[in-house]
């Protein structure tokens, strides 16, 4: 397997770099959109991200890697064989971070009747998709604005859902799938209807960076990666080993995270402030805000911790007038300063 | 590549920094990601292409994409004549998994799609792709090289910006005759030698990096991707040279080759313009008068900017200002020209069939998206996989013998009845521009102009929502102009309309024949064309620009009858205060919808 470019050695971008840490901390959040320019790191963020999550333990039998401490009855499918109050065959393997190639077939996307053996042994039986081999970790779509409008729709379903179900071909199963969306996308390519944009939980806009000193650093880092990757890994393998402790850590503490009701009331008047529909906004704002203070490794949430976050929770949720051309992110910045003082 | 060319005509300078090129390519086509190559095809390109065949090491491959490969040729599927014979399922490999190790060429890449474009571009930046098609699964090796065959006729055509971003090179063949082809490459020897030596090549300096950078940031290339691949061709260089690492100058021949081409920006002037250092003078009268810089053929590689040999040894001037100076000796004239002019260059490489335009369902045409059951009709294509999985789970069944069937003959044959037929259906973006015709004249007064320009912002925000292009023209005083081609970039249209002045005769006729030249132009394009005019219909200008009503009239009347024989929608909506019939007439001559709107209603007009 290929050496993936580490992702302690991304420089800047430090927006959609913490976008991805919540959402590997709390896989819950719903997913992150990343808009922007090419070339400035979104697929090599997600692709070293993989590589830095720790391992997950699961049932060996299990063909949608099921969590052995999960209840059974929660995979319908897959973990058949395991009998009640026994104690499965336990395996480890690295967190599962699919590719979403473009041109897949919604058959190897939702899995389909296995054609080999419907053929030549005459069974029924079903091959699961990326769906299911994304199961428990990060299914990332690149250009996701070039994907036919009825995948999206499917997978933001199954993303919300948590769970995967095929009724084609005489088959009815369904089957765990729960997955991070991470979506990358392109503006000039085109726009994403607004009702897909508000299902994922965080949006984050990356830019090229202006600073001449930190282009060179991006691309000196580049360079020596791609002439020697093991010993680039190598020299980053402390700072990574960090930061994958810093998130299991986090993993631990998220459910202990208090939410003061200040906290809620500053969401609720900052989403009421900007204009946000519906209560997605505020939900995902507290949850990102905890998975923030679970990884500074803070008690409850403050509001330091809303700041920091408020601009890729809610950026994608608000109203656009196409022709105002102030950003919304600038909004909420606005609106943060109004409300509660720069 | 021998320095005499440089003596000769324009052009001529051109083929040795294609024969370079074409060498440090073969060297690395992969790491290269491509070359795109201007001009039809030309004899230009076929002397090129073979040159480039011999340097490629031996069973290299090449192939040629075509424009309209569908994704079952591109990424490869089940190959079903063998999975039938064998009895399980056999992937056969698409181009894309067909060119490892080679080069694929794509013609017409002006108008490649950018779905197309992203599944080339996803396999370039990888090296390998992951196939996941037809209840396939596989990860295929895909490390090939691009050639974009840009046939792009002008400015509002380009390749797919996501290819020509990866691509290295810039190579225009316009205006190379087989004479201009004098001249040998490297050898196959000092490709290979060169390739050995690769990895171990440095870099004399580490500013270097630091000069690429700024150089890159100077032209506007913002992407971290053609500074290092600037670098890269840098210790290519060095490494054909013999040299160790990669010095100033070969930093700057690759400067030159990579980031010259892609220029977005002209640099800002510096701050001193007054060189003291002599050695600065050549350059800067460059600077001073860059057009006539462009008459004089481009340095030939071998003696790449005198920098290379001055700048090292003496008081070693800033290696950044050196590249920039370098890259803009090197930019093509018309591109001068371009950035001279504030106009920047499309470079968004809207192919065709890009954008999230609407779709249409088209049996026949357009990107498959899912397929359906029923009975075939002439054209239409079984989806041959999803037909035999709708068959599968009834084979048993089928199978029983028959009490009048013939024995089983030991074949298992698939039985497939005409319910389980699946067929394809395909999409087809359908995109829409509309064609804002203004009437800025006199007599539409400057209150009435005010509101039109309202009413058409509302429509500008109606068309983003679409995703449909807006194109603006206006008309008054002697002749009508397009203010706008077609564009999707609301900003720009916003712009251009509130500079737009007021005042003077009413040149409808005019108007009315630019506007349909522009729909002529759009529909030719594949696009479905819709005009708008907004003017009160009262002309006075006739076509050949003489004043005069009853001329003028006449003219546009014959103008509106061409619209209406090419059967283009459109809107005629009439400002003046009091509806007439002559604007009516005109509105017929179009087969327009006729709007009067005796007082403008800019919420109104965005309704209709």
């Amino acid at each position: 397997m290929r050496i993936a470019f580490p992702f302690t050695a991304i420089v800047g971008q430090d927006d959609m770099k913490l976008a991805m840490l919540i959402a590997a901390t709390d896989p819950g959040i719903g997913g992150v959109m990343v808009f922007g320019d090419r070339g400035t790191g979104k697929s090599t963020a997600v692709r070293g991200l993989a590589a830095l999550l720790p391992p997950i333990k699961m049932v060996k039998a299990c063909q949608y890697h099921c969590d052995p401490r999960a209840d059974k009855s929660s995979c319908a499918t897959g973990c058949v064989h395991r009998l009640e109050g026994e104690i499965p065959d336990v395996g480890e393997m690295a967190t599962p971070v699919v590719d979403f190639p473009l041109g897949a077939t919604e058959d190897r996307v939702v899995g389909a009747l296995d054609l080999e053996r419907a053929l030549t042994q005459g069974e029924k039986h079903f091959e699961p998709g990326l769906l299911a081999r994304a199961n428990r970790g990060f299914l990332y779509i690149d250009e996701v604005n070039l994907l036919d409008d009825h995948l999206v729709d499917l997978l933001l379903d199954v993303a919300a859902s948590g769970e995967n179900v095929v009724e084609r071909e005489g088959l009815s199963v369904r089957h765990p799938a729960r997955f991070v969306l991470i979506g990358s996308g392109n503006p000039e390519e085109g726009e994403l209807r607004p009702q897909l944009l508000d299902r994922f939980g965080l949006s984050v806009d990356v830019k090229t960076p202006d600073d001449l000193a930190v282009r060179v650093e991006v691309v000196r880092r580049r360079d020596s990666f791609d002439r020697d990757s093991a010993g680039f890994a190598a020299r980053q393998a402390e700072g990574e080993a960090a930061v994958r402790e810093k998130i299991v850590a986090a993993r631990g503490r998220l459910s202990d995270i208090e939410t003061p009701d200040a906290a809620l009331e500053w969401a609720s008047r900052l989403c009421m402030a900007v204009g946000v529909d519906g209560l997605r906004g505020e939900l995902t704002l507290i949850r990102a805000a905890r998975a923030v203070a679970a990884l500074e490794g803070d008690p409850k949430v403050e509001d330091h911790h809303l700041r920091g976050i408020a601009v890729m929770a809610l950026r994608h949720r608000l109203r656009r007038n196409p022709l105002d051309e102030t950003g919304s992110s600038t909004r909420i910045e606005r609106a943060m300063s109004d409300l509660f003082g720069s | 590549m021998s320095t005499q060319a440089q003596t000769e005509t324009v052009p001529c300078a051109a083929w040795p920094e294609a024969l370079l090129i074409a060498t440090l390519f073969a060297m690395d086509p992969h790491g290269l990601g491509g070359i795109s190559i201007k001009g039809r095809s030309s004899p230009f390109f076929d002397a090129w292409l073979d040159l480039l065949k011999e340097l490629l090491p031996d069973g290299a491959p090449l192939r040629r994409c075509p424009v309209q490969t569908g994704d079952d040729r591109l990424l490869g599927g089940l190959d079903l004549a063998t999975s039938l014979a064998l009895g399980q399922p056999v992937v056969q490999r698409g181009l894309l998994s067909e060119v490892d190790g080679g080069v694929l060429v794509l013609p017409m890449a002006e108008r490649l799609s950018s779905a197309t474009a992203a599944r080339i571009a996803a396999a370039l930046d990888e090296g390998q792709f992951q196939l996941e098609r037809d209840g396939l699964t596989s990860l295929l090796p895909a490390r090939f090289g691009l050639i974009l065959l840009d046939e792009s006729m002008g400015p509002e055509e380009s390749p797919p910006f996501a290819l020509l971003e990866r691509c290295s090179f810039r190579l225009d063949g316009n205006g190379l005759g087989l004479g201009d082809l004098a001249g040998d490459g490297a050898s196959l020897e000092d490709i290979q030698r060169a390739k050995a030596a690769l990895p171990d090549i440095g870099l004399q300096s580490d500013s270097l990096v630091e000069a690429i950078c700024e150089a890159a940031q100077a032209f506007g290339l913002n992407s971290a991707r053609p500074a290092l691949l600037c670098l890269r061709v840098a210790r290519m260089v060095a490494a054909l040279d013999g040299r160790q690492a990669a010095t100033l100058g070969d930093v700057t021949l690759a400067a030159q080759l990579v980031l010259a081409p892609q220029a977005l920006q002209l640099p800002p002037p510096p701050e001193e313009p007054q060189p003291e250092d002599p050695d600065q003078q050549p350059e800067s009268q460059d600077e001073a008068n860059p057009a006539e810089a462009e008459a004089e053929p481009a340095p030939p590689p071998e003696t790449p900017p005198e920098s290379q040999a001055e700048a090292e040894p003496k008081s070693q001037p800033n290696p950044s200002e050196v590249l920039v100076d370098a890259v803009k000796s090197a930019l093509p004239a018309e591109l001068i020209a371009a950035l001279g002019s504030q106009v920047k260059p499309n470079r968004q490489g809207r192919a065709a069939g890009s954008g999230g335009g609407s779709m249409q369902k088209s049996a026949l045409r357009g990107r498959p998206i899912r397929s359906r059951s029923g009975s075939l009709k002439p054209g239409e294509r079984l989806n041959i996989i999803e037909t035999l999985r709708a068959a599968a789970p009834w084979q048993k069944l089928r199978r029983r013998p028959q009490p009048d069937a013939a024995p089983a003959s030991g074949i298992k044959r698939i039985e497939v009845r005409k319910s389980d037929f699946r067929i394809r259906c395909f999409a087809q973006p359908k995109e829409a521009t509309t064609i804002l015709v203004v009437d800025a004249s006199g007599s539409s007064a400057f209150q009435r102009l005010a509101e039109a320009k309202g009413a058409v912002e509302l429509l500008l925000a109606q068309a983003y929502v679409d995703r449909s292009r807006v194109a603006l023209v206006a008309f008054r005083n002697e002749a009508a102009e397009i203010l706008l081609p077609p564009t999707r970039s609301l900003a720009r249209a916003r712009r251009q309309l509130s500079d737009l002045a007021g005042g003077g005769g009413t040149p409808l006729a005019s108007g009315i024949d630019t506007a349909l030249m522009l729909a002529l132009a759009e529909k030719a394009k594949g696009r479905t064309p819709r005009l708008l005019f907004l003017t009160d219909g009262r002309g006075n200008i006739g076509r050949e620009g003489k004043a005069g009503r009853a001329v003028a009239m006449a003219d546009a009347l014959l103008a509106a009858r061409a619209v209406g024989l090419a059967e283009i929608a459109a809107v005629h909506i009439d400002t003046s205060p009091f509806p007439r019939p002559g604007a009516r007439d005109l509105a017929e001559a179009m087969r327009a919808i006729y709007a009067p709107l005796p007082y403008l209603n800019a919420q109104a007009i965005s309704a209709i």
